[in-house]
């Protein structure tokens, strides 16, 4: 993260800062754990969004101060958390079914991987030898009524995250909307990966050669395109 | 007159009985219900299917119940978690056997099993590897997938405050999974930091009525497994 005098595209706190001027006041939202967690912080001022998180809470806020949390206030990352003026608890069934009854506006989730139809791979590489482990993901992306993924474009290996069809293990079927990555903002559409637009710095073709299937540029869309489902 | 407190923990677990199916309420350390679970390793119960969402971590609580050898086999969602190693290394080596279940069916599975409802269908899952071996079924244009209502022999949950007909109030995100728990099992057994006299407990907030508690007793001082954990203790 240090040390790079060349460093092409967004930093993570930037992406969290892009995703977060997408989000509407008002939005009840889902944050998956790690980069997505940093889209709170950037909300612009003026919008109230009130964050979900899974294991039982309503109008999550940030951490504690040290030495004043409650290890049964935690999120679904196990961490602890406060609860702002205007939370509510509740049990897992009624979490889920915030979730599965499509009463969540967003999720915004990390990816291993995104293939061009949107389907999403990010609980599991198929290790052999790895301990399957799935939480909510699979209902999340079923339930919600928007996906959007926050993710570096490419692998530490530099392997493209989004590819024609996904390699990994599915978390689900055709359920992402939009892709923000630290080189462009890409909608799935039923062409494929719309650019919607290139981060500063950062040309099409860096992009395209960084992505595992066609990107379609901006302007090439369908007139007035839009996102594909809704 | 109904009094449904026992005295001890070791009074509450006194019956569970080998391969019984054991609903263990919290979601990671919040609503772990840790003396309830510490008893029943002094009890000795064996080859027990334990459904809990994680698998617990370091060498207490649910992580102890499973490195004793009692747990045959685990229901969860999540078995891998910081500080989780004890089911990892049994399950590497074959000597426990995982039934891996997203997190929401496998709340609603048991919500459905103490509601009466013997199974239900979810898109949750739908061309997933965690498909298999569910029957598939369209509804509106849209894939469903088959799950089943789960019920336990025991339930152990962990209450803020009960009383004595078993009515439980829980505290912030640990009320998790121990509502539906409580409805699921043939035997529930709350843990509570206080047990109340009747009428104490604000009629119009409790969480879980006393219908679906068959057992209190009260744990003044709950441990927290982190603190457990971080101090490197063990149980026994």
């Amino acid at each position: 993260m240090s040390g790079q005098s060349e460093v092409i595209g967004l930093t993570r706190d930037a992406m969290a800062e892009r995703v977060a001027l997408d989000i509407r006041d008002g939005a009840y939202v889902n944050l998956g754990i790690g980069i997505p967690e940093l889209v709170a912080r950037y909300v612009p001022d003026g919008r109230e969004v009130i964050y979900h998180t899974e294991n039982g809470l309503l109008g999550m806020g940030p951490a504690p101060l040290q030495g004043q949390g409650d290890p049964e206030l935690i999120n679904a990352g196990k961490r602890q958390v406060t609860a702002n003026p205007g939370a509510a608890y509740f049990h897992h069934a009624d979490s889920f079914a915030m979730i599965r009854g499509g009463h969540l506006d967003l999720c915004v989730l990390g990816a291993l991987q995104v293939a061009a139809n949107g389907d999403l791979a990010n609980w599991s590489t198929g290790a052999p030898d790895a301990i399957p482990a799935v939480g909510g993901a699979m209902d999340l992306v079923a339930g919600v009524k928007t996906i959007y993924v926050i993710t570096q474009h490419c692998t530490k290996h530099g392997d493209p995250k989004l590819v024609e069809t996904c390699s990994y293990p599915l978390t689900g079927l055709a359920v992402v909307d939009r892709v923000y990555t630290d080189l462009a903002v890409i909608d799935i559409t039923d062409r494929g990966f719309q650019l919607v637009e290139l981060s500063p710095g950062v040309r099409f073709e860096y992009v395209q050669e960084r992505t595992g299937a066609p990107l379609i540029p901006i302007g090439d869309g369908l007139a007035g395109a839009a996102p594909s489902d809704e | 007159m109904i009094d449904k407190q026992v005295a001890t923990v070791g009074d509450a677990v006194a019956d569970v009985f080998d391969r019984a199916t054991v609903m263990i309420g919290g979601f990671g350390e919040a609503g772990s219900p840790i003396e309830l679970i510490h008893a029943l390793i002094d009890q000795g119960a064996t080859d027990l299917t334990v459904v809990n969402n994680n698998t617990g971590s370091g060498e207490v609580g649910l992580a102890a119940l499973i490195k004793a050898g009692r747990v045959s086999k685990m229901i969860c969602s999540y078995p891998r978690t910081a500080n989780s190693t004890v089911f990892p290394e049994l399950y590497r080596s074959g000597r426990v056997e995982l039934e891996l279940v997203p997190q929401g069916t496998l709340a609603e599975r048991i919500r459905a099993g103490g509601a009466g409802i013997p199974a239900f269908y979810t898109q949750t899952a739908v061309g997933t590897p965690l498909e298999e071996g569910h029957e598939r079924r369209t509804f509106n244009g849209s894939d469903y997938l088959l799950a089943y209502g789960l019920t336990a022999d025991f339930a152990l949950v962990k209450g803020r405050a009960a009383d004595q007909h078993g009515n439980v109030v829980y505290n912030k995100t640990a009320r998790n999974f121990g509502p539906l728990m409580a409805m699921a099992a043939t035997t529930t057994i709350v843990q509570a930091a206080a047990v109340v006299a009747l009428g104490e407990l604000d009629v119009e907030t409790i969480v879980t009525p006393g219908i679906f508690v068959d057992r209190v007793v009260a744990v003044a001082n709950p441990e927290h497994e982190s603190v457990l954990v971080t101090a490197g203790s063990s149980y026994p």
